[in-house]
Formats: structure tokens, C-alpha cells, sequence
């Protein structure tokens, strides 16, 4: 069985908890006793149904309030796929939940209501997808009951859809007219909208292809820590353990390890279970090398004739995630794969307008929840690949020195031009 | 070759990447073992992360007194063969030096007071990083929780000032005196658990299987009759063919009908329960819709 990540984003009336409690429930995932106390608060309220968004509504001020404050993670499978739901709640001021929420995803799923059509929001979330470079979206246009099950207004919005996104560089897009709360189309085939003939959400969640979402050509290994067991049986034993990032690694293939710039040969790929021949993302394995080199936490290993890029002065699109806003000098700590090391901003190039797109060259600092380009300078070489090549290698977290809260998530684009 | 994974060597390697950070960066990392299942699959990863390198950290058991004697048993043999360093926290030696009261009205138990010992052996093991085995899927204050989730110098969590965790970027900086839970279950589900389990073949305590046992009924629940539950005066006790399907303190666990005598059985039957876990077994979760969230805040695991 695979595993498919998603997440789901949509304004506030979206119905975004109706459906996720729609496919919970029609796919059997929620329990007697998680309905039913769904459906004894729904009556306390004095709703006249069963609000299935109360069953993902788990911190009391959300309750009292009828909000989603948090990314909200939920799990469900079918026969044929176990599937991870990354909840994030619609509002403008969580861009930064949003994006938390879809960094580990390979789909994003975004609600219209038919009855409003595409909205600043949806547009919003659709471009926060596309920076991200989600591989799939899925356009749900939900509460189709409302629009009297209308063909036409459901050909209007995905015209008007993907005229929009015609600039945003999606992989691929998938229209579903729903009704989250009639459950048409969610689970089953809409019966009333028999003028649709696609997939129902969920047979597509189940179809769509996932295996080529990882990068599978650039062979590419962080190390995450050298395992020297210093016990008698392995006195000599020196491995490094690390979660492949990208392309294959065979045995017996030659390596550079940067930043020494050392090369050499894989000796064995292994787990506990045993010896691999190769390895691929994202698989967490031991690396033992031929020749005994000095190499540590935070090295990259790759071959002689893949290199990833190398360079102190980088340039990245981040999204702001702190209240004090972004600007020029920021001194900040930076992760990128498996080290930290300081970075100084040194310019804020350009603001991006999340609902089209478009650059504000003028811009000169990044609010909260803003997305915009930088360049930094780090007090070490970084070795990456821009993002849209590898989400792993090409991705980053700043972090406050003083506060140690995570300030942004960066996705590099490349070396600044000297 | 087709080059993805099943959701099962996904998940796991996902878990080794995160305990590897965790052995990477932080200083004085712990495992917390009760001998649950959970915590049994924890163990396992956290084994195989470290591998070929025997665990390099303690695990610690926070100890109600109250427990299953089966399930001590199992930590202990576990501990023992894996040669790790285990450290006990007792509520009861907290009780006996009056750190804490014993709340001994009807029906009780010392769930809640195992958050004082908890954070009384973090502080004293000056541990940086616990590893937990808690998972999102339980409970809905546990879904919104982070995979490196702070907790402030009086280890606190507080659910509306969590950092963002972004991609596999975990970041573990910490003040003295501050530590973080890590849960590198969070994204494993009860089937998962059990798939897992069959799939590696992890040893568990027996009364997670079918077995005959003594009970009573008490509010729709069957409560094992032992040294801490004995019958009320009303309730009548028989003998019923029961498995358990979360392990806690006897005195808040409650037993299922089940004739599950092996993995395979209890996975057919965990795809077929009609009820959550701990809506099923746990009294503590039942008196309120927030019950999770408010014991959370003041640390509890």
C-alpha cells in the first residue's frame, strides 16, 4: 500500500471540515463514539444536521470560536492507500499554516464555493501550492447542492480557474464538482450530476500517480551523523547515517563528498535488516565509503558528475512567519538539510502578491505572512539545488538566535550573481 | 524498479530521520517506555536508528505503581536484552514523600498524577529531548501537536504558540531548563501500528491478545478486577474472554471482548472496531471533550 500526502486549504465557509469529515466518515475512519460526540454537541448548538467539521475542530478556543487555528493532521485509508491529511484553516492570516501544512505534501486540495466562485483566497492558496511546487492540485467545487447541481456554473469557475492558473506552472490540475455535505462526488459518484463523468475526490486520491514526485535523478545524501560503534565486534566500523534526498545510490558507485571535495566509492548501503544494493528517497539507510575520509554531520555526499550547486551568496523566495517584519541585515540561523549555520539578509528583492503572483519590485521588507525574494550570505558554503529541482536539498528554515522561534521557510533559487 | 515505498518503510523511515536528529543535536536525550505498544514500536525504531550503535540514551518508565504485572514484566526483559539504561519514575515514592496526593475517592486514578513525576525525572535526568510515542490519531488535541513540540522551562505545552515545523527542517533549539517531546509516531495510525508490528515481527505483552480474564462491567466498559480495582458493592464479577488494545495504569485501562489470539487477528479486528482506542479503553479520556488538551498543558506526555 502507498502513502499519499495532502492538504487541504479553503476559506472559512468553505465546507473544508464538512468534507474532511465526509471522507473520514464515508470511508468508515470515524468511530462510534467520535460521531457521537459530534452529534451530541451539534444538538446542543441546535444544529439541524451532524456538523462533521466539529470531528477535526480539536483545541477548545476552536470549538467556542467554530475555527481551525492549527494545522490539523488527520489519517485515513482505503484498500488501496493510506493517505495523511494536512488541515490548514483558510484565514488571510495563516499563509504560514499553509504553507506548513503543504511542505510535506504531494497534493493540494483547494475548495470553491460554486455559489461565490474563485475568491482571493482560493487564488491564494492555489499560488502558495504552485511556489511550493505541490505536484498535483485538485479544484473541489463544493456546494454544487446550492447552485441546483448547475453544469454550467461548474464549467464557469473551472474556466475561470484555469485561466488564472495558466501562469502559475502546475503540473497538473483536477476539477471535481462536489457536495461535501450531500457527499456527492466525495466518496461515491454523484448520481445527480450525472453531466460529470471524472472521478469521484476520492477515486482520484486513490489514481493519481505519486511515484515520480520525488527527485530520482540527482543522486544526493546529507549526513545526518557518523555512527562509529567503538564496540569490540565493530572496533573499525564507520558509517554515516542519513535519509537519502535524491537520485539512486548503488553500491560501488563513486561519490564526492562535499564540502572536502574528497572522492571514493560506496562500499555498502545497509539497515538493520541488511544490505541494499541501492538506495532512493526518501529511504533512511547506513553509508559506509571505501577510503576512510574525514566526514561529518552536515557533509553531502553525490557523485563526481552530478554536483549540486555551492555557494555563500544565495538567493530564495521565503515565506515571513514572525511579527517583526523582514528587512536588509537580519541576522538569523539557518538549517538546510542536516546543518545550521548563520546567515545575514542582504537584500529584500521583491514582494510576491500571493493572489497573482506578481512581483512588487519596490518592496523593502516582508510583513507577517508575506512571500518574497532575498538574497542571504551565510558564514559557510551551502551545497543545494534549487528547489524546484529538489524539495529537499533546496529547502530551508530560518530561525531567531535570541528567541530560537522558526522566523521562515526558504526555498532557494541560486547563486547570486557576483 | 519502482522506486516508491509502502506507506509502512515510508512511515519507518520517516520516524529514523526524525530520532536521528534528535541523537544528532540534542544533549541529553530520553525514551519513554511504559511497555505498551506504542512505546514497544518506538523502541524498535529507535533500535534501528541507532544501528548498528546500541541505543545511546536511557529509556525511562514513568511508574503508577499501578500497573499490569505483565507489562513490567516485558519492559524489563526488553530493557534487559537491549542492555539500556532504564530509570524509573514512581508516583508512588512521589506520594510517600508527600510531593503529591494520592486522590483515593471511587473511581479514581493516577493518570493525571504521573505528570508531576514526568517532569520531575526530566528535570532531574536534566533531559533535553523525550521521545514519546504518542500519536496524532488518538485524540484531537494530539492532532494539532507538533513532531518536535516545545515545552517551556515548567514544561508546559502551549498549542497556540507552536513553532511551524516545515518540510523534515525540525528545529530543537532550546533555552537551559526548556526541552521538547518528540513523538516520531505522530504520523502512524492504530492499523499502522499493528501492520508494523506484524510486519517486523516486535514482541508485545501478552495482554494485548486474547485471554481470559476476571471483570466487571462499569459504565459500558469491562475493568480487569485486581490488586487497585477491586468490585463496587453493586457490581457483579465474571470471566470473559478479553484482550487489551491500549496498556496504561490498570486503575484507567479497560479491557475489549475479543478472541484476537495473534497480530493477524488483532489487525482484522482493528479494521472492523467501530470505536476509537481510547474512547474504547481509556476512563480518563471521558470527562470532557478537552480532557487530553488540559493534561497537555501541564505536561503530560
Amino acid at each position: 500500500m502507498e502513502l499519499l500526502r495532502f492538504a487541504t486549504a479553503g476559506s472559512v465557509d468553505d465546507g473544508k471540515s464538512t468534507l474532511i469529515g465526509r471522507l473520514l466518515y464515508d470511508s468508515k475512519q470515524i468511530f462510534e463514539d467520535q460521531f457521537d460526540s459530534v452529534a451530541r454537541t451539534s444538538a446542543e448548538r441546535g444544529d439541524e444536521y451532524v456538523d462533521l467539521a466539529l470531528l477535526t475542530d480539536g483545541l477548545r478556543a476552536e470549538r467556542e470560536q467554530g475555527i481551525t487555528i492549527d494545522v490539523a493532521y488527520r489519517y485515513f485509508a482505503t484498500p488501496k492507500r493510506k493517505f495523511i491529511i494536512a488541515d490548514t484553516p483558510g484565514h488571510i492570516q495563516h499563509t504560514r499554516n499553509m504553507v506548513t501544512g503543504s511542505s510535506t505534501a504531494d497534493l493540494v486540495l483547494v475548495l470553491v464555493d460554486a455559489r461565490s466562485g474563485i475568491t482571493e483566497q482560493t487564488r491564494r492558496h492555489a499560488s502558495i501550492a504552485a511556489l511550493l511546487r505541490i505536484p498535483h492540485l485538485v479544484v473541489c467545487i463544493n456546494k454544487m447542492d446550492l447552485v441546483g447541481f448547475d453544469q454550467r456554473r461548474y464549467i464557469e469557475i473551472r474556466e475561470e480557474f484555469s485561466e488564472f492558473s495558466a501562469n502559475l506552472g502546475m503540473k497538473e490540475i483536477t476539477y471535481i464538482p462536489i457536495s461535501a455535505l450531500e457527499g456527492d462526488n466525495v466518496v461515491a459518484s454523484s448520481r445527480v450530476m450525472d453531466w460529470y463523468d471524472g472521478p469521484s475526490l476520492l477515486e482520484h486520491l486513490e489514481e493519481v500517480e505519486i511515484v515520480s514526485d520525488h527527485n530520482l535523478e540527482d543522486p544526493r545524501f546529507p549526513v545526518q551523523r557518523v555512527v562509529r560503534p567503538h564496540s569490540n565486534d565493530l572496533h573499525d566500523y564507520r558509517g554515516y547515517a542519513g535519509q537519502i534526498a535524491g537520485g539512486f545510490m548503488k553500491v560501488g558507485d563513486e561519490v564526492l563528498v562535499l564540502p572536502s571535495r574528497q572522492t571514493t566509492r560506496i562500499q555498502a548501503l545497509e539497515t538493520m535488516d541488511g544490505p541494499l544494493l541501492q538506495a532512493f528517497p526518501p529511504m533512511s539507510v547506513v553509508m559506509r565509503v571505501e577510503d576512510d575520509l574525514d566526514i561529518s554531520r552536515g557533509d553531502l555526499i553525490c557523485t563526481p558528475e552530478n554536483q549540486p550547486l555551492v555557494s555563500q551568496e544565495l538567493a530564495a523566495v521565503v515565506c515571513w512567519m514572525a511579527d517583526a517584519p523582514l528587512r536588509a541585515g537580519r541576522r538569523v540561523a539557518l538549517k538546510h538539510t542536516t546543518r545550521w549555520v548563520r546567515a545575514v539578509v542582504q537584500e529584500v528583492q521583491f514582494k510576491r502578491d500571493v493572489n497573482t503572483l506578481l512581483r512588487d519590485a519596490e518592496a523593502s521588507e516582508l510583513a507577517l505572512n508575506d512571500i518574497g525574494g532575498i538574497t542571504l550570505k551565510t558564514t559557510e558554503p551551502l551545497f543545494f539545488d534549487p528547489y524546484q529541482r529538489n524539495r529537499t536539498t533546496g529547502s530551508f528554515i530560518l530561525v531567531d538566535e535570541n528567541s530560537n522561534v522558526t522566523v521562515a521557510a526558504g526555498m532557494l533559487t541560486g547563486v547570486v550573481p557576483q | 524498479m519502482e522506486a516508491l515505498l509502502t506507506h509502512l518503510d515510508a512511515l519507518e523511515s520517516e520516524s529514523i530521520q526524525i530520532i536521528r536528529e534528535v541523537v544528532a543535536e540534542f544533549e541529553r536525550p530520553a525514551l519513554l517506555f511504559s511497555g505498551g505498544k506504542d512505546s514497544a514500536v518506538l523502541l524498535h525504531l529507535a533500535v534501528k536508528a541507532c544501528w548498528p550503535q546500541p541505543i545511546p540514551f536511557p529509556v525511562v518508565h514513568v511508574d503508577t505503581g499501578q500497573n499490569f504485572e505483565e507489562v513490567i514484566a516485558f519492559r524489563d526483559a526488553r530493557v534487559r536484552e537491549l542492555g539500556c539504561r532504564l530509570v524509573i519514575a514512581s508516583v508512588q515514592e512521589a506520594i510517600d514523600r508527600g510531593d503529591i496526593t494520592d486522590d483515593v475517592s471511587p473511581g479514581s486514578s493516577r493518570n493525571r498524577l504521573q505528570t508531576h513525576s514526568l517532569l520531575k525525572v526530566i528535570e532531574d535526568g536534566n533531559f533535553d529531548a523525550v521521545f514519546g510515542g504518542a500519536r496524532r490519531d488518538e485524540e484531537k488535541a494530539r492532532a494539532k501537536e507538533r513532531v518536535f513540540s516545545f515545552r517551556d522551562e515548567f514544561g508546559q505545552w502551549n498549542p497556540r504558540g507552536q513553532r511551524p515545523e516545515i518540510w523534515n527542517l525540525f528545529n530543537g533549539r532550546h533555552r537551559k531548563g526548556e526541552h521538547f517531546r518528540i513523538f516520531p509516531l505522530s504520523n502512524w495510525t492504530e492499523l499502522d501500528i499493528w501492520q508494523y508490528i506484524g510486519q517486523e515481527g516486535i514482541e508485545l505483552p501478552s495482554i494485548y491478545f486474547a485471554h481470559r480474564r476476571r471483570v466487571v462491567r462499569r459504565d459500558n466498559m469491562l475493568i480487569g478486577v485486581g490488586p487497585f480495582t477491586q468490585p463496587r458493592s453493586d457490581e457483579e464479577t465474571f470471566e470473559a474472554l478479553v484482550r487489551y488494545r491500549t496498556v496504561g495504569d490498570m486503575t484507567c485501562t479497560a479491557a475489549v471482548e475479543s478472541e484476537a489470539i495473534d497480530v493477524e487477528m488483532v489487525i482484522n479486528e482493528t479494521v472492523l472496531a467501530r470505536v476509537s482506542e481510547r474512547g474504547a479503553t481509556r476512563t480518563d479520556d471521558r470527562f470532557s471533550d478537552a480532557a487530553m488538551e488540559d493534561r497537555k498543558r501541564e505536561g503530560y506526555f
